[in-house]
């Protein structure tokens, strides 16, 4: 700046009228080796780089549609969590007799501050002027073995894990909406004296509960309803059903009527 | 035209230093992969912020039909994969994204420790990159919660008793985090929300803007 010569007055921009810098790219042809410009030669490689990643990320992406379980239910207690795949790891650690119970602090906030606070560190541990990995062997050792462990971890995190339970478990439940005829011949007789212990368990709205399964939208043919009613099925007991051979077989043709539209 | 305009903002801003800096910065053979094909390995960190800038457009989309309610999450969620046209592709992106930009971030970290990268004179830029690393898993910490499925609430409730074991603070950044000492419900979700929306991808990007005006300033660091 040309103390206060070029300005006119305060308030006047510093950038002056002349002596601008023209708009040329540097010479690179003193520069060391292959030496390109930023702009636009190696962004352009980059670029292709770019594209293939990319190609291979949408491929993935409509390949594996990603998952969502059913709606979030504080109330399920047997429900087995499991974390996204990056802290498989830490989690596969705190499973170890010394990383958990009265020790989880070793494994839950020790071992990983320590990792992460080396790692942040790293350049005041190793002040060597040496580059090359195999002129620094202690830091390349301790790298590498970190590496195997995180990968021992993660792999046995991964074998150990029940993933037909984990699928089942947190399958979306379709929740059925069909109108029920209530003045229907069946549903009296479900809902009367002779199905009592229908209704017990399966509920008056036919939804199912804790014990039994939700009628509505059932896939039997109504031999197969009359079937289940008769012998049981799973936790259901036989002989429930209070009625006559008759009402049981209105009964499974209204059942097995409750079908999801197509 | 686009000369004559170049001009009139050039004249009144002198714009040619900045567009000549971030432009004409020379890329040495070694890290060239057109000359060498072994320095891919120096094309992680570009993927990572590739993948980054991925995250944030298909994140801005995301939160067009995302509600942070218990109420709302799921069905919203579930109505963006289903039913939604591409939704299913915006989700996608964003879920595949945040394992990819993990994987690519902890090449990149290892790219730069094997080539002995983060030493003298380049000490800071290590300090900023391990933060940026602390912040990604942040990130995916706290959008793991947000389709608030089962395991969404069921892994964050997991995380949150790990925080919880934390001596003297643990219960604190607990609360911080959860909203409240016992519940995890409709409060963590807005906070894990917020934390994810807001909080963290600003100190991301105040945190990529220190890690690239230090590469710029510093220049690549040289062969093996």
């Amino acid at each position: 700046m040309h103390r206060g010569k070029g300005m006119k007055f305060v308030g006047d921009s510093r950038v002056k009228a002349n002596n601008r810098m023209v708009n040329m790219p540097k010479d690179y042809s003193e520069y060391p080796g292959k030496t390109e410009a930023f702009w636009p030669d190696f962004l352009l490689k980059e670029w292709m780089v770019g594209a293939v990643f990319l190609i291979g990320y949408l491929l993935l992406t409509v390949a594996h549609p990603s998952p969502l379980e059913g709606p979030a239910d504080p109330t399920n207690a047997s429900y087995i969590p499991l974390p996204d795949w990056y802290f498989l790891f830490l989690y596969q650690l705190l499973k170890y007799t010394y990383a958990s119970g009265p020790y989880n602090v070793i494994g839950a906030i020790i071992m990983p501050g320590l990792a992460i606070g080396a790692l942040m560190l790293m350049p005041f541990l190793d002040k060597g002027p040496e580059r090359r990995p195999s002129k620094r062997p202690l830091p390349t050792v301790f790298m590498l073995l970190s590496l195997a462990a995180m990968i021992f971890l993660t792999w046995e995190s991964v074998v150990n894990h029940d993933w037909e339970a984990a699928k089942a478990q947190g399958e979306i439940k379709e929740q059925v909406d069909i109108e029920i005829d209530e003045t229907a011949e069946g549903f009296l007789i479900f809902s009367g004296e002779q199905g009592k212990s229908c209704i017990a368990c399966h509920g008056a709205d036919m939804q199912g509960g804790g014990a039994a399964p939700a009628l509505v939208g059932n896939e039997l043919t109504a031999e197969e309803v009359a079937e289940v009613i008769k012998n049981g099925r799973g936790a259901m007991p036989a002989g429930q059903f209070a009625g006559t051979d008759e009402e049981l077989q209105v009964l499974a043709e209204f059942i097995a009527s409750l079908k999801a539209e197509e | 035209m686009l000369n004559k305009i170049y001009d009139w903002v050039d004249e009144r801003l002198d714009i040619t230093p900045i567009w000549r800096d971030i432009a004409d910065h020379e890329v040495p053979e070694h890290v060239n992969p057109a000359h060498h094909f072994s320095a891919f390995v120096y094309c992680f960190g570009g993927l990572t912020f590739f993948i980054t800038v991925i995250q944030i457009l298909s994140g801005m989309f995301l939160t067009m039909y995302y509600v942070p309610d218990v109420e709302n999450a799921w069905k919203s969620v579930y109505y963006l994969q289903n039913e939604v046209a591409f939704g299913e592709i915006v989700r996608g992106m964003h879920h595949w994204g945040a394992s990819l930009v993990i994987v690519m971030m902890f090449l990149h970290t290892l790219r730069v420790f094997f080539t002995g990268s983060y030493k003298k004179p380049r000490e800071l830029n290590w300090i900023v990159g391990v933060l940026i690393f602390c912040v990604m898993l942040g990130l995916g910490f706290t959008g793991y919660l947000l389709p608030w499925d089962m395991k969404a609430l069921f892994a964050t409730k997991v995380g949150i008793e790990i925080a919880a074991s934390v001596p003297f603070i643990g219960e604190l950044i607990k609360i911080l985090l959860a909203g409240d000492a016992t519940i995890i419900g409709a409060q963590t979700l807005t906070r894990f929300f917020a934390i994810h929306v807001f909080f963290l991808p600003a100190a991301l990007f105040a945190l990529l803007a220190a890690h690239f005006i230090m590469i710029r300033r510093q220049g690549i660091s040289g062969p093996l």
